[in-house]
């Protein structure tokens, strides 16, 4: 893992700047769409820019903190001026475009490659873009402040000297009374009496001046008059030297504007409390509560307490396994995180990819709240964005082509996401041509993928095609997809995770792609069934039903091979003493109990000796030293520190066949 | 500087590790384990059979939260099993990273062997003894001291055959 190699100061430094990268993106495409920036996201961008640009100059990341000063610039003319008539296509192309500059560069600083691309043209881009919003709206306004330094203090002048230095950095100076303050000692008098007067031009907050103000030594009091806009009415504030901050904002009428716009924020968009941590540690402290649970059980229920009547020890017990399993809901919801950011990510191809491909396309997003482990998060992002990138390079038509087939709504793709049971269902649909069965079919054909003969395919079975290897129907391969690799990336990555994928198609109404996640990989609801000594666990999602079969529903082939009768349907029967050769007193069929299971459409029924009940169970992986075992997906411990077998029931599938 | 003290503490503690090791009985016959494995010894567990495993190994334990699997070292040298009783161990070693409990009939104690009295095995049989690293001489005892490495991976080749 690169990570490992980075510094820590560089890791927390790319986190960051990532998560504020796609935060930024996501301000601005928002932006463009409804072609407003609201103050709140301008104060938001301004943020980013501004804290991407001190980092990244601590990292000694110049070509990036000078891009970011540019961008901070414009958005600060932005934030200040509310310049009307801003053509926010071209902020938006050029903002992302600076966006973009900085993840390659963050991608090489994390290769260990230097940071060397070249700004100047995006920075000269920005810096045109800013100029001309300048041109277009008019000049500042001046500002008066009047300085009084403390009395006895000496060298006012010098002092009044080193205000205009400060003050020359932030601002533009017209003038300032006593003129001569360098040239002439005799100025300090007049300052004494008079107090300092500076007339500066700026477009940095009020705040900001005051603050320097009040950081130069021996001042005793100030003035700032600030004309309003088009208005002569004049405000004056003065401020002791002594006053807070917060105080200064809670009396200055600008600065209780801009609180009054923070209340407005949407809270999206506001900075969250929120720390960021290592999963690791957090996988750590889900171990460390499993445990938890283990030994609150060994003590609650230790064999030394038996027979003892303890009423006040059962109430404080009791008293503890609640907190115990509020600390394990609450580890488990930490690794719980929204689909939000995925799915945003998904706005910035959305909008890249109409753009250079010439349609027309609406990213609709449903259910972005729903929370999945944090562990699935990461690997259904590059699915996701094959998905929608195929949804709008092939599924999607050109504007023109809808028009002349009387399509009206405009083309759309929909990201929707719910929770379905112990899984997440993630859809990604589009109502554009959908898919080709005949093409499919043919394509198939050509490179002997068939598996059954033609008239026996079901629709759905054509349309999973697409998701082998090597297959695209597209003719020609476009940047964004088409090269037959994609479709059987997805089925991977999902697969890994232990979901799976469906594809839905109604000829000229769209297609619906249906990514079915778990939930988590942590956690399972499962059946604990009993077979021999062992326990073992079948995840709940797999089971259709349980029964105890009666001997007349009970088949027996010239093979051996044992079935049953079910509602008219016939199973095959699994022993799983059997198989995972298990010594049990329990092998007449009729005295254990069958439990129909379902993968994938394949249903057969496993016979155990008991079923001992269901629960969640906390899934680990079996140690490294033994080899991976077919049927078994993991292990699960026990309430009582015991351990159980997690079936993996496509396992027993595989085998049979 | 913080590395170079870690290391100067790494070589400290395996100077003190070196030379010592943990010995345990099979019957009449004494081993020994070289101290820098071995991480614990504990009492007998209960022990989840896992199926489709060598008959060696017994299946996996829960050891405060981790999950190991656990050899019967008497049946990995084709020993005939012996019941488990209150002298039955399980000593968890780790080897690269992995960890694994050898289940032994006792612990006996932890010898330090000056370098003198540790000898290479015969070199008759080829088959024989390859877990053997060396021999150590304790007065009038022989102590079989282990290659940990080949104990937990000399037959992976083994252990998948038998799985398919």
């Amino acid at each position: 893992m690169p990570t490992s190699n980075m510094e820590p100061m560089f890791e927390l430094f790319y986190f960051e700047t990532g998560q504020y990268l796609r935060q930024l993106e996501q301000l601005i495409i928002n932006g463009e769409k409804s072609n407003h920036f609201s103050d709140s996201a301008i104060d938001e961008v301004f943020r980013i820019m501004h804290n991407i640009k001190s980092s990244s100059a601590m990292m000694h990341l110049t070509n990036i903190s000078s891009l970011a000063h540019a961008m901070e610039d414009l958005f600060f003319f932005l934030r200040e001026e509310k310049p009307e008539n801003v053509d926010f296509s071209t902020l938006s192309d050029l903002i992302l475009n600076g966006v973009d500059f900085i993840k390659v560069e963050l991608e090489k600083v994390k290769n260990g490659d230097p940071a060397d691309g070249d700004n100047t043209g995006l920075i000269g881009n920005i810096k045109n873009y800013l100029n001309e919003l300048k041109q277009k709206n008019s000049a500042l306004d001046n500002i008066k402040a009047v300085v009084y330094f403390e009395e006895g203090c000496e060298m006012e002048n010098i002092r009044a000297f080193n205000i205009v230095h400060q003050l020359k950095e932030i601002a533009e100076i017209i003038r300032y009374i006593p003129e001569d303050i360098m040239e002439n000692d005799q100025s300090a008098e007049v300052i004494k009496k008079q107090g300092f007067q500076i007339i500066i031009k700026t477009h940095r907050p009020i705040k900001e001046i005051q603050n320097i103000i009040l950081g130069t030594a021996f001042v005793r009091d100030f003035e700032i008059v600030v004309p309003e806009k088009g208005d002569e009415v004049n405000e004056v504030i003065p401020l002791g030297p002594n006053q807070s901050i917060e105080k200064i904002s809670a009396s200055t009428p600008e600065v209780m504007k801009e609180n009054k716009k923070k209340t407005e924020k949407n809270n999206i968009n506001s900075p969250q409390q929120m720390i960021s941590v290592n999963v690791t540690k957090l996988d750590i402290l889900l171990d460390l509560v499993g445990e938890m649970v283990i030994a609150e059980a060994m003590v609650t229920q230790n064999p030394d307490l038996k027979e003892l009547e303890l009423n006040n020890f059962k109430k404080a017990a009791r008293q503890l396994r609640k907190i115990i399993s509020e600390i394990q809901d609450i580890v488990m919801s930490i690794r719980m995180v929204p689909l939000t950011v995925t799915f945003q990510k998904m706005n910035r191809i959305v909008r890249d990819m109409s753009k250079k491909l010439n349609k027309d396309v609406v990213l609709e997003i449903v259910g972005e709240e729903t929370e999945v482990d944090k562990n699935i998060i990461e690997q259904i992002s590059d699915p996701l964005m094959h998905l929608v990138r195929n949804a709008i390079d092939h599924g999607l038509e050109s504007s023109e082509e809808r028009l002349k087939k009387g399509k009206t709504e405009p083309a759309k793709v929909i990201i929707e996401a719910r929770n379905a049971g112990n899984e997440v269902l993630i859809l990604v649909k589009d109502n554009g041509k959908g898919l080709d069965k005949e093409k499919i079919l043919q394509r198939a054909k050509e490179n002997g993928l068939l598996t059954k003969p033609e008239s026996e395919l079901t629709d759905r079975e054509i349309f999973n095609h697409i998701f082998l290897p090597g297959f695209s129907t597209k003719e020609n391969a476009t940047e964004f997809s088409g090269r037959g690799v994609g479709m059987d990336v997805v089925t991977k990555n999902i697969e890994t995770i232990g979901g799976s994928v469906l594809v839905d198609s109604i000829p000229g109404e769209g297609t619906t792609f249906t990514l079915k996640i778990p939930l988590t990989l942590a956690i399972i609801d499962g059946m604990n069934i009993q077979v021999g000594e062992s326990c073992y666990t079948i995840p709940i999602t797999s089971i259709k039903e349980f029964f105890r079969p009666k001997e007349k529903q009970i088949i027996t082939d010239p093979d051996g091979n044992e079935m049953i009768m079910v509602r008219g349907q016939c199973y095959a029967i699994i022993r799983l003493h059997e198989v995972l050769k298990i010594q049990t007193d329990i092998t007449d069929l009729t005295a254990g109990i069958m439990i129909m299971v379902e993968n994938d459409e394949k249903t057969a029924c496993l016979f155990a000796d008991t079923v001992l009940g269901e629960q969640q169970v906390v899934v680990k992986a079996l140690p490294a030293y033994i080899k991976k075992i077919k049927r078994l997906a993991g292990c699960a411990l026990l309430g009582d520190g015991s351990i159980s077998l997690i079936l993996d029931i496509a396992g027993f599938f595989e085998s049979r066949s | 500087m913080v590395d170079i003290q870690d290391k100067e503490l790494l070589e400290l503690e395996e100077d003190t590790l070196k030379g010592k090791y943990l010995t345990f009985s099979l019957g009449s016959e004494y081993f020994g384990i070289e101290i820098k494995h071995v991480i614990e010894i504990i009492g007998l567990q209960p022990i989840t059979p896992v199926p489709e495993l060598p008959d060696y190994i017994k299946g996996i334990i829960n050891l405060r939260g981790r999950i190991i699997p656990v050899m019967d070292v008497r049946i990995r040298f084709k020993k005939p099993p012996m019941e488990y009783d209150d002298r039955t161990c399980i000593i968890v070693v780790e080897v690269k990273d992995i960890s694994v409990g050898l289940i032994v009939d006792s612990v006996s104690e932890v010898l330090t062997l000056p370098e003198e009295d540790i000898v290479p095995p015969p070199e008759l049989a080829k088959t024989g003894n390859r877990y053997i690293k060396a021999i150590g001489k304790v007065g009038d005892n022989i102590k079989l001291l282990l290659d940990c490495d080949k104990l937990l991976n000399d037959d992976e080749t083994e252990l998948l055959s038998e799985i398919q």
